[in-house]
């Protein structure tokens, strides 16, 4: 069994050491040496997107990167995503809209939508359903996920200047 | 999105609704953990000391096992338990109920770990715990295990051939309606027949008559959260099961039957579920992590990955369908036949039952025959699936009766609306209907904007159909707490799958005179309610809710004593009304009154149980407009809307996600999905990415139309809601794509090989 290494990488804003094996996926070592489930298992395979987190500003699948590849990373997880006192606008409008069902693909959905909306604040349907492709939800048809989505790109955009709506 | 409503007022008053919480759509009580990752689910369970489990699976279809070495994972650094088959009780010829339908526990003590055969590629034979789930993966990679193969049976009616290789020596054939059984062993487990009328005559009565044969393939329910269990055996022989089921009940039993301990030994706790659909209600993992926790000392979680899940859970079956109907001038059904075959995978138990009940249940049919088979093949032991036996009928029938609306030139729509089910008619398997909306949706789509907007592009083309599922009652029991202030806890023993903790929460505050958010609903272990059957059925809502309503009503009853008694009044002259006591001269509030008695006397707990079995049964009808390529075969929603009647909607977000949810897994079903086998019986698509279920990008969104057609067998109205929507969106498809491009589909998935190919033939 090759040596664990030391890998320091930023998890939520707080600077985190951790020893991993090569072996180690980023999402084993999220969900069993840091404790952030939130981030699930869904395929192992990086197919169903439950283990979506953002790093370095892009939302991508933990199954599919080893945790030795983090050193240095910026990640966000769902952890971090809540203010103390409240909820994202993302959460916000998942829970307004019914968005989630059994709520496992919740979690991989929010962080995913978080980095397009970083990217494309004012997206249109179209732009929303091929951006989110890459997270598989099972029970709600999707409809009420693609509204929540919509309303928080309108919340996010009321509350920031910088959402000039795209004229083609 | 519309909601016709005019029945919700129809016993008050026009304007004001009948209700003040239900049909409100208030946050669900655990929102906000499972929107910032705290809800724990299944894996997410970390008991102190435990270590990881993993299973060895058979490569084969179909084998015997001639014997199993487990001596090199043993001494492997790092494992602390081996178990096999060996490891658990003989399970001897005892049938059990089990939560679920009658269990045959040497079938399901062997679906758990393979005793003398395995019966198709991914049967779990032997499991490993160890230090890590990598030292457990590898340990297990060492068992040696020496396989006599055998040929494998991979298709329905290849099994029923008289020289098939037989799965199941002590498989007999039992004839449904006697209960006897063959003499020698057989594939067919069972076979059903149910008669009404004068078949014969029926047909002669036809003008036009239709026969066609269908084929449907194996899908998966695919939720996105795998199995998993975890599990400590303590010493003092106490059994902890840790896991997300949709029956914390059903596991118990299981695990009481297939260990050899009393139901009080075990205790299930229920984690937080992701998806079931059906498909978590049956143990595949609890059984093997006992045992390896027993010998180990220490809790065991056994984690599935997708490949196990697709290939050694319980999928739906596929299935072999015939269906003859005959419609008289007037555009009358006079009679209907069925045949129809339905893989039970590697152990009986099919839904072909409710698939023979399902195959003609939206239709008034004077004269009809249904025979059903229960078919054993060398694929994972089937298990329920959204309406379970529903999907596959109804694309059969909806086909031919699309077809027949097509000979006879007259509006599908409207040959629905001459020939449905409605209060009174009798199915054909006996069963005479209550009051049900079937009609009430067809109307619904019919004055739709979608129904009344015309379809004019090239290749694009409109279909309908119409599906129905039973509804369940069932045992459910709730324990409602009330606290010194007046707020109130709910303990239920239905695990949340989908938004339940809220609706039953809903009815209890509805009928205590409470808001919804007043109320704190938990789901919690076997040790801490009565017994509750499973999250299936679509029952939970109705069931449960019902026992939460009880619940309520025995609240009431002890509040209007003791207020008495406080108030020093005949009891007769207190009554409790809109939340609050009324006396002859006082009246308090729910909490004030709480607040009053918890200051003394014993504490205020209502108990709430029922066990009531009309459900009503439920119908939906949807409506597809679809586009097809013709160069390539891929069909494209443009538009759907799904009408379906519920009852009485308690929170209609939920029911539209369910309606939603419903016919998007039923979309995936009739375009996309199936089991892709290769000759040896091994499944080669068993991943997300070619067992492609829909994304967000092949939809578009999907308009439900809740009709409230109130079940007189619910003290709300309810009927459930979440599996009619799965019933009909493979057969409007085909009609759809009839209508776009006019070739007929016969088999599913309606994939774009297939349509491409019927393309190809039309052309030449």
């Amino acid at each position: 069994m090759a040596k664990k290494r030391i890998v320091t990488a930023t998890v939520n804003g707080r600077e985190e050491e951790f020893l991993c094996q090569p072996r180690q996926t980023l999402l084993e070592v999220l969900r069993n040496t840091l404790g952030l489930t939130g981030a699930k298992e869904g395929c192992s395979n990086g197919n169903c997107g439950a283990c979506s987190v953002v790093i370095d500003g892009k939302a991508v699948n933990t199954c599919m990167v080893l945790a030795v590849e983090a050193e240095g990373a910026n990640i966000e997880t769902i952890e971090g995503l809540a203010p103390v006192d409240g909820l994202d606008p993302l959460q916000e409008a998942f829970l307004e809209n019914a968005a989630l069902q059994c709520g496992i693909c919740t979690p991989g959905f929010i962080m995913s939508a978080k980095a397009f909306l970083d990217e494309n604040p004012n997206p249109t349907e179209e732009e929303i359903r091929f951006s989110m492709a890459g997270n598989l939800c099972r029970c709600t048809g999707y409809d009420k996920i693609v509204r929540a989505i919509q309303q928080a790109a309108e919340t996010r955009c009321a509350q920031s200047a910088s959402c000039e709506k795209e004229t083609v | 999105m519309a909601t016709i409503d005019e029945t919700r007022t129809a016993e008050g008053s026009e304007e004001t609704p009948k209700y003040k919480v239900i049909g409100t759509r208030p946050i669900r009580h655990d929102g906000s953990d499972k929107v910032t990752g705290r809800a724990l689910y299944g894996a997410d369970i970390k008991v102190k000391g435990m270590i990881f489990g993993a299973v060895l699976r058979s490569p084969h279809a179909h084998a015997n096992i001639k014997s199993i070495d487990t001596s090199k994972a043993e001494a492997f650094p790092g494992v602390r338990a081996v178990v096999t088959s060996a490891d658990l009780p003989e399970p001897g010829d005892k049938i059990a109920e089990l939560g679920e339908g009658a269990v045959v526990l040497n079938h399901l003590s062997s679906n758990n770990l393979a005793r003398t055969k395995v019966l198709y590629k991914g049967h779990a034979v032997a499991a490993v715990a160890a230090d890590n789930l990598h030292i457990a993966q590898e340990a297990a990679s060492l068992i040696e295990v020496e396989y006599e193969v055998l040929p494998p049976v991979m298709n329905v009616l290849k099994a029923m051939e008289d020289d098939a290789p037989v799965l199941n020596p002590d498989v007999r054939t039992e004839e449904a309606s006697t209960g006897e059984t063959g003499d020698k062993p057989s594939n067919i487990a069972k076979h059903i027949v149910f008669e009404k009328g004068d078949l014969e005559k029926g047909f002669a009565d036809a003008k036009y008559v239709v026969e066609r044969e269908f084929r449907t393939s194996t899908v998966h329910q695919g939720y996105i959260e795998p199995h998993v269990a975890t599990v400590l055996w303590n010493n003092d022989g106490q059994i902890t099961v840790w896991t997300p089921t949709q029956g914390t009940f059903s596991v118990r039993s299981q695990m009481a039957e297939l260990l050899h301990v009393p139901l009080a030994r075990v205790k299930v706790v229920p984690a937080e579920i992701g998806g079931g659909f059906g498909g978590k209600i049956s143990v595949y993992l609890a059984p093997a992590a006992a045992v390896l926790s027993r010998k180990a000392g220490v809790p065991v979680q056994i984690v599935m990955d997708r490949a196990d899940v697709l290939q050694a859970t319980g999928p739906t079956p596929g299935s072999f369908i015939r269906i003859k109907m005959g419609v008289d001038a007037d555009g009358r059904l006079t009679a209907a036949e069925a045949w129809m075959a339905y893989e039970a995978g590697g152990y009986p138990g099919s839904p072909i039952g409710a698939g023979a009940m399902c195959v003609f249940s939206c239709y008034d049919i004077p004269n009809g025959r249904v025979e059903g088979y229960d078919v054993c093949v060398n694929k994972p032991r089937t298990n329920a699936y959204r309406a379970p036996g529903a999907t596959n009928a109804a694309f059969a029938t909806e086909t031919v009766v699309d077809e027949l609306c097509e000979q006879m030139g007259m509006s599908p729509l409207e040959f629905r609306l001459l020939n449905a089910s409605k209060e009174g008619t009798r199915r054909i398997d006996g069963v005479t209907y209550p009051r049900i909306g079937l009609v009430e949706t067809l109307e619904a789509i019919k004055n739709s904007e979608h129904y009344n907007t015309p379809l004019t592009g090239e290749n694009q083309g409109r279909g309908i159909g119409s599906g129905f599922w039973f509804n369940a009652g069932l045992k459910s029991a709730v324990t409602a707490t009330v606290n010194s202030d007046g707020s109130v806890g709910l303990l239920e023993g239905s695990t949340d799958i989908g938004g339940s903790r809220t609706a039953i929460a809903m009815q209890f505050a509805e009928a205590i005179g409470l808001a919804a958010e007043d109320i704190k609903p938990a789901v919690v272990d076997t040790d801490s309610v009565g017994y509750t059957d499973v999250t299936g059925g679509s029952r939970v809502t109705y069931a449960t809710g019902w026992a939460a309503y009880e619940a309520a009503q025995d609240l009431k009853r002890q509040i209007v004593s003791r207020a008495a008694e406080l108030w020093e009044v005949d009891p007769d002259l207190v009554s409790y009304e809109d939340g609050s006591v009324i006396g002859p001269d006082k009246s308090m509030t729910f909490k004030e009154i709480a607040i009053e008695l918890s200051l003394g006397g014993e504490p205020l707990v209502g108990r709430g149980v029922s066990n009531h079995n009309e459900p009503g049964g439920a119908f939906g009808t949807h409506l597809v407009d679809v586009e097809v390529d013709p160069d390539t075969g891929k069909v494209d929603i443009l538009r759907y809307t799904a009408a379906q009647d519920c009852g009485t909607a308690i929170h209609p977000a939920y029911v539209e996600g369910q309606i939603q949810g419903g016919a998007v897994q039923g979309i995936g079903w009739g375009l996309n999905e199936e089991y892709w086998y290769d000759e040896a019986g091994s499944m080669r698509n068993a991943n997300f990415l070619d067992y492609r279920i829909p994304t967000c990008y092949d939809l578009p969104m999907i308009d439900p139309i809740i009709v409230e057609v109130p079940n007189p067998g619910h003290p709300y109205g309810v009927r459930g809601v979440g599996e009619v929507p799965i019933v009909p969106p493979p057969a409007a498809l085909e009609a759809a794509i009839y209508d776009a491009v006019g070739v007929r589909m016969y088999e599913l998935p309606m994939s774009p090989p297939r349509v491409l190919h019927e393309l190809l033939k039309k052309e030449s």
